[in-house]
């Protein structure tokens, strides 16, 4: 008995530290990666060792068949890497963004991560310096000519710039149902918060759901949409600079509207994803959906058509105002694979990668030298669009608050969910401004 | 074995000496492992619960009790303190009252209770994330006629429309909705625990009881029951610790969502969304002090009286 219990014993101590000597090794490997490339020369070849491990939040819909689109792209170019996809699933990246932050804090960085261009980036890693300018490839592969000059400077920090941007999506889009506006009279497209308002209790009185609403962040979705109608998109920008007061009597009329559009929707809201809300849209149990353009591919693979299954126009009070995001990637400080990763965002700013990526994903491209002809008839709205409004950043989607702000103001979104008290919610809104924002 | 210890006797001997202190050097990596990865990082995270840490890059500047004053005025806090009583008092009664009830069915010596016992205590083998993930179909909040489905259908087809609700999304007490599920999980366990103390209250005992007249009723009341009170205790210490907890469940069936959120969930959001380090850390010290004051007279407790004995 004792033999065998030593020998047990020793042989687990034995596994615990080849566990430990394994662990270490992994570590180790990483660094010559970085510092090997001037050696190459002199080294042998390692050519089966090439690998690029991109990491992202899109795991399903035609965010994922975009994606995989790209690396389609990607692996005709490069054949000898190994592309690693590690995306994680979640709306909106909240999950993936966990994850991410917790690798970044260990210093384990992917390659390259998608994050949403503006201040998702500026404010939380180009701060913490996890990122590199990527000035270097702009200028070799005269982006700054073909990307639009609006777009440069969200994604930029004192002249550096930091990401490249795949593709821009709108967050102020109104899908609607056709066949359900007609059934009940509904024949004019609102152009204000006041007709779209008549036009829901108009909806309401006839028992349908007249605007749909999943969970939390869909709602916060709705409230930017509404406080720009509101406000227009000068005072709204001013809203993410500092220059216009939250606790002024304009925002509280913008969140009066937004309380009352909440009268609207669906009792279950907390309780659906953004694709459940959209759905009842196109399946005709709801009249009206507020949600970014990504919903035009979710309802392209559900086999529907543009203008006879759903409609689109901009949210109510917000024509000739684009309110932008942007899925973009970076690279990585100290990545482990810096030339891959180099060889990849080559691939997401080419017009190839583009125009593999964004007519699945239901996008538009961020270059504007795309072919047109690749695009449905909703994206060529968009491109029109793109090209001539007022440009506004999103807020649910990272381009106006840093992570800290918007979290801040999510947290007094949810308790005004719940008790939906103007006063606190407005008060909640001017302490996180001045904590976590620009006001001080 | 006999003939081996008898042909290896001195070389035995010796290994017997090196077994006293084999002992200890085989439970050495694991004091080591919990030495670093539990009380380590118990106090790493009290050093950043005391630091003004927010963002990426680590800022361990002291601000004394800063962070824990601020939650005890912070609203979400608030309703998280609100959800986790809620929660607390729905499970923890509710699996006492199914798990002693099913318990003493089964202790009555009846055909099929080897079938029962296991059926029982099945969904216990579930994690937390799968029963989520069907009770969140089960409590579809949908109310309206064309969308009713789970719970709220099969209401409406026995004709029993009074009972359709909103489930989770019910305002303030929509957490006692998700206690259900875990209430479903961990009365099966919670009877196994009774079922472990009623077989060990001896026949002798009720016998006498009934030789002297005692109804079936008074046996329980005034012998079994008072004899099951260890249990209970038990019992009452493992759910109550679950429940402070509780996480992947309410993430499972409801989302994150503030209605529904528990100090465990706005931890996870405020330190990984919203980068507010050491905001999460005090409430994790606050979770660990909950659980401790729960725990800790238990333990005490349960040395002192197995000293005795």
């Amino acid at each position: 008995m004792n033999i065998k219990k030593v020998t047990w014993g020793v042989l687990s101590i034995l596994i615990l530290f080849s566990l430990i000597l394994s662990a270490c090794g992994g570590g180790e490997e990483a660094t010559p990666a970085e510092t090997a490339a001037p050696e190459e020369a002199t080294a042998p070849p390692e050519a089966t060792g090439k690998q690029v491990e991109v990491f992202s939040w899109w795991t399903g819909g035609g965010e994922a068949a975009g994606l995989d689109a790209m690396i389609v792209v990607f692996k005709a170019q490069n054949p000898d890497v190994e592309f690693i996809n590690s995306a994680v699933a979640g709306g909106a990246g909240t999950n993936a963004r966990a994850v991410l932050a917790t690798r970044l804090s260990q210093n384990q960085p992917p390659d390259s991560w998608q994050g949403h261009a503006g201040q998702e980036l500026i404010g939380t890693y180009v701060k913490d310096q996890k990122i590199e300018p990527l000035n270097f490839l702009y200028e070799e592969q005269g982006w700054l000519d073909i990307m639009p000059a609006t777009l440069i400077p969200l994604i930029s920090q004192d002249g550096n710039i930091y990401s490249v941007p795949v593709n821009i999506h709108r967050a102020n889009v109104l899908w609607s149902n056709p066949a359900v506006l007609e059934a009940n009279g509904v024949t004019t497209a609102p152009t204000n918060l006041e007709e779209w308002f008549a036009a829901m209790d108009t909806l309401q009185a006839a028992g349908v759901i007249p605007l749909a609403m999943g969970e939390q962040w869909t709602a916060m979705h709705l409230m930017e949409t509404i406080l720009l109608a509101s406000l227009g998109p000068e005072a709204y920008n001013g809203l993410w600079d500092g220059t216009t007061d939250w606790g002024s009597p304009e925002v509280k009329t913008g969140l009066e509207n937004y309380a009352k559009a909440l009268g609207y929707t669906n009792t279950d809201a907390g309780s659906l994803s953004w694709q459940d809300a959209s759905q009842l849209v196109v399946d005709g149990k709801a009249a009206y959906n507020v949600m970014g353009d990504w919903a035009q591919g979710f309802f392209q693979e559900l086999g529907k058509q543009p203008n006879t299954d759903y409609g689109w126009a901009p949210v109510p009070g917000t024509s000739g105002t684009f309110q932008f995001l942007s899925d973009s990637f970076v690279l990585a400080v100290g990545a482990p694979h810096r030339d891959e990763a180099i060889a990849w965002l080559k691939v997401a700013g080419s017009k190839e990668g583009q125009d593999a990526f964004n007519p699945v994903k239901g996008s538009i491209p961020a270059r504007s030298d795309a072919d047109k002809t690749l695009y449905n008839v909703y994206l060529q709205s968009a491109m029109d669009d793109w090209a001539s409004n007022t440009v506004v950043g999103s807020l649910a989607h990272g381009v106006v608050a840093n992570d800290s702000w918007k979290s801040e103001i999510d947290t007094a979104l949810g308790l005004f969910l719940a008790d939906k008290n103007i006063d606190t919610f407005q008060a909640a809104l001017v302490a996180a401004c001045q904590s976590s924002g620009p006001c001080q | 074995m006999i003939t081996e210890n008898a042909s290896l006797k001195p070389a035995a001997r010796r290994r017997l000496n090196l077994g006293k202190y084999a002992g200890f050097f085989l439970v050495l990596p694991s004091i080591i492992a919990v030495g670093i990865f539990v009380y380590g990082f118990i106090a790493w995270s009290v050093r950043v619960s005391l630091s003004q840490w927010k963002g990426l890059t680590p800022d361990y500047t002291f601000v004394g009790l800063k962070n824990y004053i601020n939650l005890f005025s912070d609203p979400r806090f608030m309703v998280d303190i609100r959800n986790t009583v809620i929660f607390t008092l729905v499970f923890v009664l509710g699996s006492l009252t199914i798990g002693l009830t099913l318990a003493i069915l089964l202790d009555q010596h009846l055909p099929g209770e080897a079938f029962f016992r296991s059926l029982f205590l099945f969904p216990m083998a579930i994690s937390f994330i799968v029963t989520g993930v069907v009770w969140r179909w089960m409590l579809n909040p949908a109310i309206t006629a064309d969308r009713l489905s789970g719970f709220n259908l099969l209401f409406h087809n026995l004709g029993l429309d009074f009972l359709i609700n909103q489930w989770h999304l019910t305002p303030t007490w929509g957490i006692a909705a998700v206690a259900l599920a875990a209430i479903w999980q961990m009365s099966g366990y919670t009877m196994a625990l009774y079922l472990g103390g009623l077989r060990a209250v001896p026949d002798e005992l009720r016998e006498a009881a009934r030789v002297d007249g005692a109804s079936e009723l008074q046996v329980y009341r005034r012998i079994i029951l008072p004899m099951l009170w260890p249990v209970t205790l038990s019992a009452v210490i493992i759910l109550g610790h679950i429940s402070l907890k509780v996480f992947d469940l309410i993430i499972a069936v409801a989302g994150k969502q503030l209605p529904l959120d528990v100090p465990a969930i706005y931890m996870w959001q405020t330190t990984f969304d919203g980068l507010f380090y050491g905001r999460g850390a005090s409430i994790g010290i606050l979770l660990l002090i909950s659980v401790a004051v729960l725990i800790i007279p238990y333990l005490y407790y349960s040395l002192r009286s197995g000293g005795e004995s």
